[in-house]
């Protein structure tokens, strides 16, 4: 930054600063900006001290975790290890190998990367595209009822999920005993379960966004000669691609984090999400948080890529969903 | 291409509210008609059930002989500028101007051709790769003619395409688009509240108020022969003026105020009517063009000389507008009223105050030495007087 070499203020003679009006603002706005960037700049450091922890946690030799903290690597640089990560992979726990021989629960850390994607994706892209289509017709269609319907499904946003575990997974069951096909403990029951409780927060995104959109645009689609699924995809989606990727990232970092849903569909499966698998460590080994730090880093990956993807879109979502 | 054809159309919206009454309209293939009338006069309500955006209540809108009632927009064939251009922000001018022939699954290298032809036309071809975000106001109307223009549509609606537009952009597109409309030669509906471009631009002209027809006509016969208060006030700027009179008992003259002035022969044989009107009271209508400055008159006849207090003189240079009071009654039926409201726009409002002195104004040479605050004679084109009903505002003829 330029601003910030200017340190001193203003020459104090009043010809000097009549002659140079410019400058003198500049300096004051310079200051300004040096504040603000030194205050935000704390803040962000601050929201950082956890996530360095774990990955610092994560690198270090796992036996150093009880007895030293992690910000004593300050001091001891070296004291570096891929030794965890290379345990997270191998399904075993280096040193401890002969207590607990595969204490890690059943399948791979990658078994659960894949299990997480099984879940967030299809929950992901579900979501967006009904959310999508139903806000599409809540805003562009012409059948009465609509802001009933809208202002029903704003209502469910406050429904707790915990509310409807057990009726849900009754509901699986009964399904099962009438069709033969029973959700409860499969990846597809999960899903079914994320896209429900997605929907109704997902719709008054969309809505939200698409009731911003002028009216003569679609009127306009519809003269030229789109029916509603050209105007839909032609028209409406590639002006509500940013609240569409703000709904997606909120979505996948929801159900990637998810742990509840999963314990209590998918519990005992030998396929878990990520989530699942770190509480697993977590219970098997008891005090073996740095096993849980490594794995944690490892399943942050995939949200970070996913919100550094979309971060331009998000912004920019979030902004017209707030600001109407 | 196809002739419109409107029969006792009409509009209720859910809510019990009549948008538009019994519209019976005709547009003919090439013609440019145009739908004038002061906000809410139904006027955009009637264009919008034309493209099918807004269901018809009754009645039976045929487009080349079909009837088109139940047809969604796309089945049409209709092409429409709205007022905001409604240009596809994420699209180019290209692909914008070329979105209905793309849906049409017309072949590319066609749909190339015919956007080239149709921006060179519009003189858009610099900026066939651009976004609409990059244009300008007229610009962008542009484009919006464009995207209509390539469809090859059989007929044209245009919902206050120049209201967007500054006051010398406006003067420009109006004739810009008298011209491509002429050219395309599609059976055209313009909807406007202003009746300049009204006059300007149309063929002919339909006057709507409180969702029904008033009168529909040449620009010319509307301004001569207006058929009651409401076309009488709405055309014309500035606006005729239009004060409570009665005629005498014989017949011979009309009284205004304290004052009176003879009707020519002329004038009751073209307006038969006016003789069952002896001793009744009627509205009379003068408009601004028919008073001249006395003084530079060689020598006025007798009974065509009113006088006034000259309030303000707005000097145009090839004329002179004076404002002036004069002590009569303003016709205040709710027609003029609300006719006023939108033609008068920037004018001062009627001041009728206690001494009953009413506004009024006249288009007088600029060769006049009229002062403001003084008190003024002018001579009024007697035969061009116009007579009205006071009771159903219908204009007096048989």
């Amino acid at each position: 930054m330029t601003t910030t070499t200017v340190t001193g203020p203003a020459p104090a003679l009043p010809g000097a600063m009549a002659s140079r009006p410019h400058r003198s603002l500049l300096q004051r706005l310079g200051r300004h900006h040096v504040a603000v960037n030194l205050a935000l700049g704390a803040i962000a450091l601050l929201w950082l001290v956890p996530s360095l922890s774990m990955l610092i946690i994560s690198f270090r030799p796992n036996g150093l975790f009880e007895i030293s903290g992690w910000w004593k690597w300050f001091v001891y640089p070296t004291q570096v290890t891929i030794d965890n990560y290379k345990a997270l992979f191998a399904g075993g726990v280096p040193g401890l190998s002969g207590v607990v021989p595969t204490g890690l629960a059943a399948g791979s850390v990658l078994d659960s990367l894949v299990t997480s994607l099984e879940i967030s994706v299809p929950a992901t892209v579900l979501v967006t595209l009904i959310s999508s289509l139903t806000a599409y017709s809540l805003v562009f269609g012409r059948w009465r009822g609509r802001n009933a319907v809208f202002l029903t499904i704003v209502g469910l946003m406050v429904v707790p999920l915990q509310v409807a575990l057990i009726p849900v997974a009754q509901l699986y069951k009964d399904l099962g005993s009438l069709t033969g096909w029973n959700p409860f403990g499969t990846v597809t029951g999960v899903v079914i379960f994320h896209v429900a409780f997605g929907l109704p927060f997902g719709v008054f995104l969309m809505r939200n966004f698409f009731v911003g959109i002028p009216t003569a645009l679609i009127e306009a689609g519809r003269i030229d000669g789109a029916g509603e699924w050209r105007l839909f995809r032609r028209v409406v989606v590639p002006l509500g691609v940013a609240a569409a990727a703000s709904l997606a990232i909120f979505q996948f970092i929801w159900v990637w984090n998810d742990l509840l849903v999963a314990l209590v569909f998918l519990g005992g499966d030998p396929h878990v999400p990520l989530t699942l698998f770190l509480y697993d460590q977590e219970r098997t080994l008891a005090n073996n948080f740095w096993i849980v730090s490594t794995g944690s880093m490892f399943s942050i990956i995939v949200p970070l890529v996913v919100f550094f993807a979309f971060q331009r879109y998000f912004v920019r979502g979030m902004l017209a969903g707030a600001v109407k | 291409m196809a002739t419109i054809t409107l029969e006792k159309v009409s509009k209720v919206y859910p809510n019990g509210l009549p948008a538009v009454t019994d519209l019976d309209l005709e547009v003919a293939e090439g013609e440019l008609m145009v739908l004038v009338g002061p906000s809410g006069s139904g006027k955009t309500t009637a264009l919008r059930m034309v493209a099918g955006l807004e269901d018809i209540t009754s009645g039976t809108l045929r487009m080349g002989g079909q009837v088109v009632n139940d047809l969604p927009p796309k089945d049409r064939n209709v092409a429409m500028v709205f007022q905001s251009y409604a240009l596809y922000p994420h699209m180019t001018v290209a692909e914008n101007i070329g979105f209905a022939l793309k849906l049409r699954k017309m072949p590319k290298d066609q749909i190339k051709a015919k956007v080239r032809d149709a921006a060179q036309m519009l003189g858009l071809t610099d900026y066939l790769n651009s976004k609409p975000a990059q244009l300008s106001g007229g610009q962008r109307q542009r484009v919006a003619m464009g995207r209509a223009i390539v469809r090859e549509p059989s007929v044209f609606l245009m919902d206050e395409p120049l209201s967007n537009l500054d006051a010398k952009m406006r003067v420009q597109m109006r004739a810009e688009i008298s011209r491509i409309q002429r050219r395309v030669g599609v059976a055209t509906m313009y909807v406007t509240h202003d009746q300049t471009e009204a006059m300007t631009m149309g063929d002919r002209v339909a006057v709507l108020h409180m969702g029904r027809l008033q009168q529909c006509g040449t620009p010319q016969m509307l301004y001569e022969r207006p058929d009651n208060i409401f076309v009488a006030a709405f055309i014309g700027s500035p606006a005729m003026n239009l004060y409570e009179a009665g005629i005498s008992s014989d017949g011979e003259q009309v009284v205004i105020g304290s004052q009176s002035l003879a009707l020519p022969r002329g004038l009751l044989e073209s307006r038969p009517g006016l003789a069952a009107m002896k001793g009744r009271k009627v509205v009379v209508g003068i408009r601004p063009e028919h008073l001249s400055d006395a003084a530079l008159a060689p020598s006025p006849g007798p009974g065509t000389t009113l006088y006034a207090d000259v309030e303000l003189i707005e000097a145009l240079g090839h004329e002179l507008e004076v404002h002036f009071l004069i002590d009569a009654t303003r016709a205040r039926s709710e027609e003029a009223a609300a006719a006023q409201e939108t033609a008068d726009l920037g004018g001062a409002p009627a001041l009728t105050m206690a001494g009953a002195k009413s506004e009024g104004v006249a288009r007088v040479s600029p060769r006049s030495q009229l002062k403001a605050g003084s008190r003024a004679a002018f001579v009024v084109d007697t035969e061009h007087l116009h007579f009205f009903d006071p009771d159903t505002g219908a204009a007096i003829w048989n």
